[in-house]
């Protein structure tokens, strides 16, 4: 069981505290989008067997949604930040490609 | 026989004899027994008999690995089946039953099967599934009911209460034997947090029946010290009767606390689950002592060597006159020692090691005792009990040189560390050749949420399985320094032989007797058939032969399973690796893991502050979401249908008064409040005027209809949206989503404001007379026209007044302070008498809504139903360049003309169709089965009309009115003809009024 | 106001520590941008409080202010004042984006007292109480709903949920304080 912190209220919740999101920074499209990338916004997600990055709301906390960088197959949370951006911060990107050198990046 | 030592037990307290029985017979035990050692005490070596052969079955441990004594404890709604008499600590008056025995455990049909042997081999229950069909079901399934099972299953509720609790520490450390407590004493001395956790009763573990010296004391001592010393520090816990279950992601580790296992009748949880969060989990789990596979090895009378020792020191229970040790290392001959030393008798020592030098066989020489190098047991005679060894060459075949009599077995076939805490959250193993055991591998430790390893064994659970060596071990897993390690005296221990099969060449008669897995009945013949078979992974052949699934998981078996597999199988055994070990370590009970949820507490219950005057009256309860709605308010006589309809034609004809405070009220505010709310909703709330209210319908991204309400603009910024009861969290959540993570630049604020107000509906022609004696407010027609709001007082009481209506009858609706809501509703009760006025339920509600022909979110919709659909374009915004479910509503499939649409369905007989049936059409689909063109969403009678009324979603519904479609429900046919939905007061005069 | 009740009316039970369900109390929700200065004055001026660092509670005679999130403070006042205190808030941010709402009914107030309290709440919640200063105000869960904790006096915690699940919360508080189920002797 997961324990992330959450980057607006500092305390570090155990997943029981919170509510997954899916998948982070994916860019919305409406009215006037062509079918390929409406259909891809709804439905297409990436599943990537090591770095990941997700959204995460502090449900039983402050209620904030907050997105969290992890690798889906050790677990190791390389960091939380807050939902108000459209890429991770470049300092956890570097932290993330310090410790996984075989990542591809943020894409 | 086994029997009760006249001195000696180092756990028991002979001043405190306790009673207790088994099948019935009164025996007698002392405090500090565990029921395994009581037994032995009063000679019931044969505890049940085996799962599947029914073969009889002793005691062969002390502890957690034990896999034979099982028994039935307690009695009535207490009665627990698979009970371990060898962790099971004794308490006066405890009942326990032998199980899987039939009829009793001294002559048990089921045995039959023992004469079967042959027919039952690995994957006879796969092989019986497949072929040939019938015989499963007419042959072996009939026999395998009567003799299968584990013991019974109590009846009744579980009358016992249990509980969890939360903790948080630097460092966990799992085992409170000398490991474990050297460990903890260096953490804490460190300054850290210490959580000790020790699955018995006791502290020390092993050492003290071992014998061990430590820093020049006897063993009992150093521990009594250190304990005392650990519980002096204000940054230790320890707790013993607790075992860890399960190391976890991120340090969470599940442990199980036994409260009152011992003290039956108290007050207190029987069990409390722990859920702790350790930095660092130091699992000092020691390790467990492996059985040998020679032919009968399950005889009762055959035991743990380490075991034997266990009942002689720590009980004072010797299991037999004359027990035979047979060993491939040092450590049994401690067990030959301790029986001379009890003034019992060990006729021979069987060291299957060619040559046997060590300083522990030195001192058993020395006291006369015989030891036989190279030897090993070909068979042991005996049928419900031990009566002698066939004593044969370990490099041969089995040929008998001599038989010995004896009464008990003490084995050895050396130790598994255990390295279960250190597996289940990813840890890995490498394989020791030299002492035949996996230990855990340092470089791939399973690492936490920093990505460093958490997770270490210390002492003999990370294979130092010398006194010396665990300690030191241990210590500086705590992080001690080396120099200040606890240093341990004892003889020290010559290199075992690893032996998985006695004797090494045994003809197939032999192997079909000797058990690798005593409680599920896995002989060394089966595992080699399954590699046989081809079951060549060893995930596989366990499943195939069921090695290591029994309610033991295999602590004694696994290994002895693996090294026969890998042998069958020409491989070394790190190549053939390990089973995955799972949580939990022990089995752990299902009240602990539904701790204080049950019962009232089972889930919160949701009330509204009218609950208990509901609850008075008699209500009869309908959940909606967590909270409870009175469905109907039945009179004495009453039927719930008669009920339902006194309460419609009551708000029909005079006036009706209902508890809506579970609606969602969300206060929605901020300058971009109205452009948000137009993204919530599909239609356009910016331009609603102060004061007034709009039907507002709200989809998700995919373009389904989620939840629908009335928003009320309250000022020039902000807005009050109604949601539905089940609706509120999820809608408010919702919002907040896009708030905080699409729109974050938007000035909008949201607040969850349901449970400040009572809301009260007041329903029906008599309405406003009513809210008029309640006196503040003008609720006039031209004050408060219909989809308007006013604030004020009503009753003395601050109100807030929605004309509003879900029935289609002059309707309000009233919000006040929640602290207020009953006493706003008794004014209302007052108000009312002579009005006519009664409360209503859900119901009722459903009835008069679907009158009107008015949807609800959960009945006409189901997750995959878009308000098109249902008929609600006047609701959607044709203008709007966006709203959340826009883009995809304009998908292909959602504009398809051949969509099922929401029409009104009326029987040709005014019968009442039944809910949720459906319209079949010709033909069949892909999968062969009948077409449909439509279905029931929602069904009632209308006390109104006299005659049923139904809406549902029909195959382009809309363009077939007048249709006559036929209903399939129970085989019978119902004609229904398609209509409008809107059954009662089409132009709806009565709201209006 | 006609005859205000809470939602236990004061119910309270007696175990390894006491629970009491606490009465009315004033609350009020303030959501705006807490670093603008104008909101710490109005706080400063409606309850004496000053603005709480994040996780804070701060308490000044009958009034306090707690930080809910970075938008969002919850202000304790006496039941009778909540009206007015939030009238006043509403009047010194007027032409601020701010919300703000009287919640007072929304919610329910216990106390739990007692030198044990802790133990009380360590079976509801994941939270490390031992790591829980006075002067901070912890969100939570209590088992399955929804609570705010702090240190409210000196052996004695204060917890608020929403006030329909307040007779679920006092069912669990009293079933967790039962006497001889302590988690550890002090």
């Amino acid at each position: 069981m997961l324990t992330l912190t959450c980057p607006y209220c500092g305390v570090a919740a155990e997943e029981t505290e919170l509510a997954p999101g899916g998948e982070a920074h994916l860019t919305r499209f409406g009215p006037g989008s062509s079918d390929d990338d409406f259909e891809a916004y709804l439905f297409s997600r990436s599943n990537p067997k090591g770095v990941h990055f997700e959204r995460w709301r502090h449900a039983y906390g402050c209620g904030k949604w907050f997105l969290a960088a992890r690798c889906t197959v050790t677990l190791e949370v390389f960091g939380t930040y807050p939902a108000q951006c459209f890429a991770p911060p470049p300092e956890l990107i570097a932290a993330i490609k310090a410790k996984r050198p075989e990542w591809k990046g943020f894409q | 026989m086994s029997t009760r030592l006249a001195t000696g037990g180092r756990l028991i307290d002979r001043t405190k004899p306790l009673d207790f029985s088994f099948d019935g017979r009164a025996m007698r035990g002392y405090a500090g027994d565990t029921l395994a050692a009581a037994l032995l005490a009063n000679n019931q070596m044969l505890i049940g008999r085996s799962f599947k052969y029914h073969r009889p079955r002793g005691i062969l441990a002390s502890g957690v690995e034990e896999p034979n004594a099982m028994v039935a404890l307690g009695q009535g709604a207490r009665i627990e089946p698979d009970q371990r008499t060898t962790t099971t600590e004794l308490f006066a008056g405890a009942s326990a039953a032998s199980q899987n025995a039939w009829p009793s455990l001294d002559f048990d049909i089921g045995a039959l099967n023992n004469l079967a042997y042959r027919f039952l081999p690995a994957g006879f229950y796969y092989k019986t599934f497949m072929f040939p069909r019938f015989a499963w079901k007419h042959l072996f399934e009939p026999v395998v009911r009567q003799s299968a099972g584990m013991g019974p299953v109590p009846k009744q509720p579980d009358p016992d209460r249990y509980e969890q609790a939360y903790d948080f520490t630097d460092v966990l450390v799992a085992g409170g034997g000398v490991a474990g407590l050297a460990a903890a004493l260096a953490a804490a001395s460190a300054g850290q947090r210490v959580l000790v956790l020790e699955q018995t009763a006791h502290w020390g573990g092993r050492a003290p029946v071992d014998g061990i010296e430590i820093d020049g004391k006897p063993a009992d001592a150093w521990v009594a010290e250190i304990v005392a010393s650990l519980g002096a520090m204000p940054n230790v816990t320890l707790r013993n009767r607790t075992m860890v279950a399960g190391v976890y992601d991120h340090g969470y580790v599940v442990a199980q606390e036994a409260v009152a296992d011992h003290l039956p009748g108290t007050d207190l949880p029987r069990h409390r689950l722990w859920r702790i969060r350790a930095g660092r989990v130091i699992a000092a789990t020691g390790a467990i002592e492996r059985p040998l596979a020679f032919a009968a090895n399950d005889t009762p009378g055959v035991m743990l060597a380490s075991a034997v020792r266990d009942y002689v020191v720590n009980w004072a229970v010797s299991p037999g006159d004359r027990t035979v040790v047979v060993t491939n290392n040092d450590d049994a001959y401690r067990t030959a020692l301790t029986l001379l030393d009890a003034g019992l008798v060990v006729p021979a020592i069987l060291d299957a090691r060619a040559s046997v030098t060590g300083e522990l066989p030195a001192m058993a020489r020395a006291r006369g005792i015989r030891v036989l190098e190279g030897r090993g047991i070909a068979k042991v005679k005996g049928g419900k009990r031990v009566k002698a060894v066939q004593v044969c060459v370990q490099a041969g075949e089995g040929a008998v040189l001599e038989t010995i009599a004896c009464d008990c077995v003490a084995m050895s076939g050396g130790f598994s560390p255990v390295v279960h805490l250190y597996s289940q959250p990813g840890g890995k193993l490498q394989w020791d050749g030299a002492n035949g055991m996996f230990t855990p591998d340092p470089a791939r430790a399973p690492t936490g949420a920093d990505g460093a390893a958490f997770v270490a064994c210390a002492g003999a659970a990370a294979g130092a399985l010398q006194a010396a060596a665990c300690l030191a071990d241990a210590h500086s897993a705590g992080g001690g320094k080396a120099k200040a390690a606890p240093k341990a005296a004892a003889p020290v221990e010559a290199p075992m032989h690893p032996v998985w099969m006695m004797p090494q060449g045994a003809p197939v008669a032999l192997r079909f007797k000797m058990l690798l897995d005593y409680q599920n009945d896995v002989k060394v013949s089966d595992v080699q058939l399954a590699a046989r078979e081809g079951y060549e992974s060893v995930e596989h052949a366990k499943r195939y032969t069921t090695l290591g699934m029994a309610s033991d998981q295999g602590k004694m078996s696994n290994i002895n399973g693996l090294a026969i597999l890998s042998d069958a199988l020409g491989q070394p055994i790190p190549a053939t690796g390990t089973t995955t070990f799972r949580p939990p370590y022990t089995p752990i009970s299902f009240g602990a893991v539904a701790g204080e949820a049950r019962g009232e507490i089972f889930a919160p219950l949701r009330r509204t502050p009218m609950h208990a005057w509901h609850e008075a009256q008699g209500a009869h309860w309908e959940p909606v979401g967590l909270w409870r709605r009175p469905y109907c308010y039945p009179r004495a006589g009453e039927t719930h249908a008669q009920a339902v309809n006194r309460e419609v034609a009551n708000t029909r004809n005079n006036v009706g008064l209902l508890d809506a405070s579970t609606l969602g009220k969300i206060l929605v505010k901020g300058p971009d409040a109205g452009r948000f709310l137009d993204m919530i909703y599909t239609g356009v709330m910016s331009t609603l005027p102060v004061g007034k209210c709009r039907y507002g319908l709200t989809c998700n991204e995919n373009g389904f209809l989620i939840d629908d309400g009335v928003v009320a603009r309250l000022s020039d910024d902000s807005w009050l949206c109604h949601t539905t009861s089940g609706g509120a969290d999820s809608i408010h959540a919702h919002m907040e989503n896009w708030l905080q993570c699409e729109w974050w630049d938007w000035k909008v604020y949201s607040a969850n404001l349901t449970e400040q107000f009572a809301q009260v509906a007041i329903v029906g022609p008599n309405a406003r007379k009513l809210l008029e004696k309640l006196g503040g407010m003008d609720v006039s027609r031209e004050a408060l026209p219909f989809m308007t709001f006013a604030e004020g007082t009503l009753a003395g009481i601050p109100s807030r007044v929605f004309r509003i209506s879900f029935s289609g009858e002059l309707s309000y609706e009233v919000a006040v302070p929640t602290s207020q809501g009953m006493a706003f509703w008794n004014a209302c009760l007052e108000a009312g008498t002579e009005l006519g006025l009664m409360p209503y339920g859900t119901e009722a509600i459903h009835v008069l809504r679907a009158e009107k022909g008015f949807i609800i979110v959960g009945d006409e919709t189901d997750g995959t139903v878009i308000p098109q659909d249902l008929g609600l374009g006047w609701a959607i915004s044709k203008k709007k360049p966006d709203y959340i479910g826009k883009r995809a509503q304009e998908r292909s499939h959602m504009t398809n003309p051949e969509r099922w649409r929401l029409v009104g369905l009326e029987t040709l007989d005014g019968s009442v169709l039944p809910d949720g049936v459906l319209a079949p059409a010709p033909g069949v689909n892909a999968n062969g089965q009948r077409n449909t063109q439509g279905r029931v969403t929602s069904t009632y009678f209308s006390p109104t009309l006299g005659r049923g009324i139904a809406m549902g979603l029909v195959h382009r519904g809309p363009e077939r009115m007048g249709e006559v479609l036929d209903f399939i429900a129970d085989g019978k046919t119902i004609k229904a003809r398609i209509c409008d939905q809107v059954f009662f007061d089409k132009d709806g005069e009565k709201q209006n009024a | 106001m006609r005859d205000p009740v809470s939602a236990l009316g004061g119910q309270s039970h007696e175990g390894f520590a006491r629970i009491t369900e606490a009465g009315l109390q004033g609350m009020i929700t303030l959501r705006g941008d807490l670093a603008t200065g104008a909101i710490a004055k109005a706080v400063k001026a409606a309850t004496g409080c000053a603005l709480p660092a994040q996780r804070a509670i701060v308490t000044k005679g009958t009034a306090s202010a707690a930080w809910m999130s970075p938008d969002e403070l919850l202000l304790l006042v006496p039941y009778t004042e909540a009206e007015a205190t939030a009238a006043a808030l509403s009047a010194a941010l007027a032409g601020d984006h701010v919300l703000i709402a009287n919640v007072s009914d929304a919610r329910a107030l216990f106390r739990i007292s007692g030198v044990k309290a802790d133990q009380v709440l360590a079976k509801l919640c994941p939270v490390d109480f031992a790591r829980l200063p006075a002067g901070e105000l912890r969100r939570t869960r209590a088992a399955q709903v929804a609570a705010a904790i702090w240190r409210s006096a000196p052996d004695e915690l204060s917890l608020i949920c929403f006030r329909s699940v307040a007779g679920y919360v006092f069912d669990l508080l009293a079933i967790s304080a039962r006497e001889g189920s302590e988690l550890s002797p002090t």
